[in-house]
C-alpha cells in the first residue's frame, strides 16, 4: 500500500512540476519575439513615446522574473490581467465561457463514454465478424474527418434539411439546462463523434490482448460462454487501460472543443482563444492556453493515478 | 483460438516472403499490391490520384488560381463546374489548386517534423545520457501542452504566414517523431555490428544514417502516414479557423470557412473541400492499416 501511495505522490508532484513548466513556457514565449510586445502591437509606425507609454502601462518595464512572478500571483487568486483588445478583465471574459466550454465537454462525455464502451465490448465479442470489421472501417474513417466536416454534415441534415436542431448553438446564463442541452446537442454530438471511433478502437484492442493470456484460455477451454468469458474474466482487467483511453478522450474533447464551437458559434473558451490570436490579443491567448494546458495536464494526471490504483499486479506486488 | 491461426498465417506469410526477395523487389511489391485488402488498394488509390491533381493542377484547373471568374456564389453550372465561391471565383478551380497547396505544405512540414524528430530521437539512442535526458524532457514538457493550443499560442506571437505554420507544427509534431525514433533506435544500437562500428571508429553520422536508420524504417514509414495525416488535418482545422494557409492562397480548410452560409441553403458545395480532406487521410490510414498489419503486429497497438 506505501508503495502505491509513493507512486501516486510521486505522480503529482511531477504534475505540479510540468504545470509550473508549462506556466514558465507560455509567459516565455512572448519573451522569443524579435522586438517586443509593445512594438509588435503598436506597430512600426508608433512614435518613441507611445511604445514607452505602453511599456509602462502593461509593465513590459519591469525584468522578466517580476512579471512572471506577478502574473503568476494574480493568475492564482484569479486575477489575468487585462485584455489588450477590449481592456476588460480577462477574469470576467473567462468565466461564463468556461462553465459554457465544461458544460459541453460533460454532454459530449456523456453520450460518448457508455456508446464507446458498448461498441467496443462488443467489436471484440464478435472478433473479425461482419459487425467488427464494419465498426473498424467506420471508426478508422470517423478519426480521419476533420472536425468541422463533421459538424457541417450535422447541420446539413439535422438543422437545413430536417431543422431538427438549432444550427446555432446560443446559450446564455439563464437558459434553463434541458434547453442548453438541446441547444448544445449538434456541438457535443460532433464531438461524440470525433472520440467514440477512438476509444472504442482502444477499448476492443485491450480486450482482444487480454484474450490471448493463458487465463482466457483456461476459461474457454472450461467451456464458458463467450459472453461471460468477456464480461466476468477480461473486462476486470481491461480497465486500467480503458480508463485510460477514457481520460485521454476527455483531454482530447477539451482541445476538439475550440473548432466545433467556432463552427457552431457556441460562446465558450474557444471561440474566445480563435477570436484572440486574430486580434493578437496575447494576454487573453496566455490566459486561455494556461486553462486548457492546465485542464490537459489535469486530466493527463488523472489517467495516470487511476491506472496505478487499478492495476492489479501494483495492488497486489510479490 | 483465433489467436493461434493468424500467428500461423503470418509465419507462412514470411516464409513466403524470403524466395520472393531473391525474384526482385518489384515483382514482391506487385504481389503484395495484388494481395492487398479493398480498403489498402482503395487508398493506395486515393493517394495517388491526389498527387496527380496536385502535380498537374495547371493543367487540370479549367481557371487560374485565384481569378475572379463570374458572380458571388453562381450555382453548379456548365461554365462552372461545381459553381463559384465567395469573390466569385471558380470552386473546381480552387479545389484543385487547393490540393497541391494544402497537401504540399502538409508534406514539406511532416519530412521537417521527421527530420528535426527522426535524427533527434536517433542521437538520444546512440549518444544515451545527458542528450537523451536533455532531449527527452524537453519533450515531455512540449508534448505536456495540446498540440493546436500551443499552435494557437505561438501563432499569436509570430503572426501568421506559411513559413511560420511549417516551422511551429514540424517543431511541435517532431515530439511525436522523436519519442518513435528514440525508442525503436534503442533497440537498434545495443546490436552487434553497432558495436563493431562503433569499434571501427565510425563517427556519430555515419552510425545513425548507415547503421540505426536502414534498421527502423518500416515503423518510421509507417509513423509518416499517420503523423502526415495528423498534420494535415491540423493544418487544414488552423485555416479553418482562419489562422493557418492565407488567401488568397486556395486551401481547403480556408474554403470550408469561406463558404459555410452555403450550407444554410442546404447547398453541399462548401462540404466539398471538407470532403476531400476526408478522403485523403481515410486513405492514407487505410493503407498504412495495412502496412502495419504486414510489416509488423503492431496493427491494434495506437
Amino acid at each position: 500500500m506505501y508503495k502505491i501511495v509513493k507512486m501516486v505522490a510521486q505522480r503529482l508532484a511531477l504534475g505540479l512540476v510540468t504545470l509550473f513548466v508549462v506556466s514558465l513556457i507560455i509567459f516565455l514565449g512572448v519573451e522569443l519575439l524579435p522586438g517586443d510586445l509593445a512594438q509588435e502591437i503598436l506597430g512600426r509606425s508608433a512614435t518613441e513615446e507611445t511604445v514607452a507609454a505602453f511599456r509602462r502601462d502593461l509593465g513590459l518595464d519591469l525584468p522578466p522574473h517580476t512579471r512572471y512572478i506577478e502574473w503568476l500571483a494574480g493568475i492564482v487568486q484569479g486575477d489575468f490581467g487585462r485584455s489588450l483588445a477590449s481592456q476588460r478583465e480577462i477574469s470576467e471574459l473567462i468565466g461564463v465561457r468556461l462553465q459554457n466550454t465544461l458544460f459541453l465537454a460533460a454532454l459530449a462525455a456523456i453520450i460518448s463514454v457508455p456508446l464507446a464502451l458498448f461498441l467496443g465490448v462488443m467489436a471484440a465479442l464478435y472478433r473479425n465478424s461482419v459487425y467488427d470489421r464494419a465498426v473498424n472501417v467506420v471508426s478508422l474513417s470517423a478519426v480521419s474527418f476533420p472536425e468541422f466536416f463533421i459538424a457541417y454534415i450535422l447541420i446539413l441534415y439535422l438543422a437545413v434539411k430536417f431543422p431538427w436542431f438549432p444550427s446555432l448553438a446560443n446559450v446564455d446564463p439563464t437558459t434553463p439546462l434541458m434547453e442548453r442541452a438541446y441547444r448544445s446537442f449538434l456541438p457535443a454530438l460532433t464531438l461524440t463523434l470525433v472520440v467514440v471511433a477512438q476509444m472504442m478502437r482502444m477499448t476492443r484492442a485491450a480486450i482482444i490482448n487480454l484474450l490471448a493470456s493463458p487465463y482466457i484460455e483456461m476459461a474457454n477451454l472450461k467451456g464458458l460462454s463467450r459472453s461471460r468469458v468477456i464480461l466476468y474474466h477480461a473486462l476486470p482487467n481491461a480497465w486500467a487501460p480503458i480508463i485510460n483511453v477514457i481520460v485521454l478522450s476527455l483531454a482530447y474533447l477539451i482541445v476538439g472543443v475550440v473548432v466545433v464551437e467556432v463552427v457552431f458559434i457556441y460562446p465558450g473558451l474557444g471561440q474566445l482563444i480563435v477570436d484572440s490570436v486574430r486580434t493578437r490579443d496575447i494576454p487573453v491567448v496566455q490566459a486561455c492556453s494556461l486553462i486548457f494546458a492546465a485542464t490537459y495536464i489535469l486530466l493527463n494526471l488523472t489517467a495516470d493515478v487511476l491506472t496505478i490504483l487499478t492495476n492489479p499486479r501494483l495492488l497486489h506486488p510479490k | 483460438m483465433t489467436e493461434r491461426t493468424e500467428t500461423d498465417s503470418s509465419l507462412s506469410a514470411s516464409e513466403a516472403f524470403v524466395p520472393a526477395v531473391r525474384a526482385g523487389i518489384w515483382s514482391v511489391v506487385g504481389r503484395e499490391l495484388w494481395k492487398a485488402p479493398f480498403s489498402a488498394k482503395f487508398g493506395l488509390l486515393v493517394v495517388v490520384a491526389y498527387v496527380v491533381v496536385a502535380v498537374f493542377a495547371p493543367v487540370l484547373a479549367p481557371f487560374g488560381e485565384s481569378e475572379i471568374v463570374g458572380s458571388e456564389y453562381e450555382p453548379w453550372s456548365e461554365d462552372f463546374l461545381l459553381g463559384t465561391d465567395n469573390l466569385g471565383r471558380d470552386m473546381l478551380t480552387r479545389l484543385i489548386y487547393g490540393a497541391r497547396n494544402t497537401i504540399g505544405i502538409a508534406f514539406v512540414t511532416t519530412c521537417l517534423a521527421f527530420l528535426i524528430g527522426g535524427f533527434g530521437g536517433i542521437l538520444a539512442a546512440i549518444l544515451g545520457g545527458w542528450t537523451d535526458q536533455l532531449l527527452s524532457r524537453l519533450v515531455d514538457v512540449l508534448m505536456a501542452i495540446p498540440q493546436l493550443i500551443f499552435a494557437l499560442l505561438l501563432l499569436t506571437i509570430v503572426g501568421t504566414s506559411v513559413p511560420a505554420l511549417v516551422g511551429i507544427i514540424a517543431v511541435l509534431d517532431s515530439t511525436r517523431v522523436y519519442r518513435l525514433a528514440r525508442a525503436v533506435s534503442m533497440n537498434v544500437v545495443v546490436m552487434d555490428f553497432v558495436e563493431a562500428s562503433r569499434l571501427r571508429g565510425e563517427g556519430i553520422v555515419w552510425i545513425a544514417t548507415r547503421e540505426v536508420l536502414p534498421n527502423i524504417l518500416p515503423p518510421l514509414a509507417a509513423e509518416f502516414g499517420l503523423r502526415f495525416c495528423f498534420v494535415f488535418l491540423l493544418i487544414s482545422a488552423l485555416s479553418f479557423l482562419g489562422l493557418g494557409i492565407q488567401p488568397p492562397t486556395a486551401d481547403w480548410g480556408s474554403m470550408v470557412r469561406d463558404n459555410a452560409t452555403l450550407i444554410t441553403y442546404s447547398d453541399i458545395t462548401p462540404l466539398l473541400p471538407a470532403a476531400a480532406i476526408a478522403l485523403l487521410t481515410v486513405g492514407v490510414n487505410f493503407v498504412v492499416d495495412w502496412f502495419l498489419h504486414k510489416s509488423s503486429g503492431l496493427r491494434d497497438d495506437h
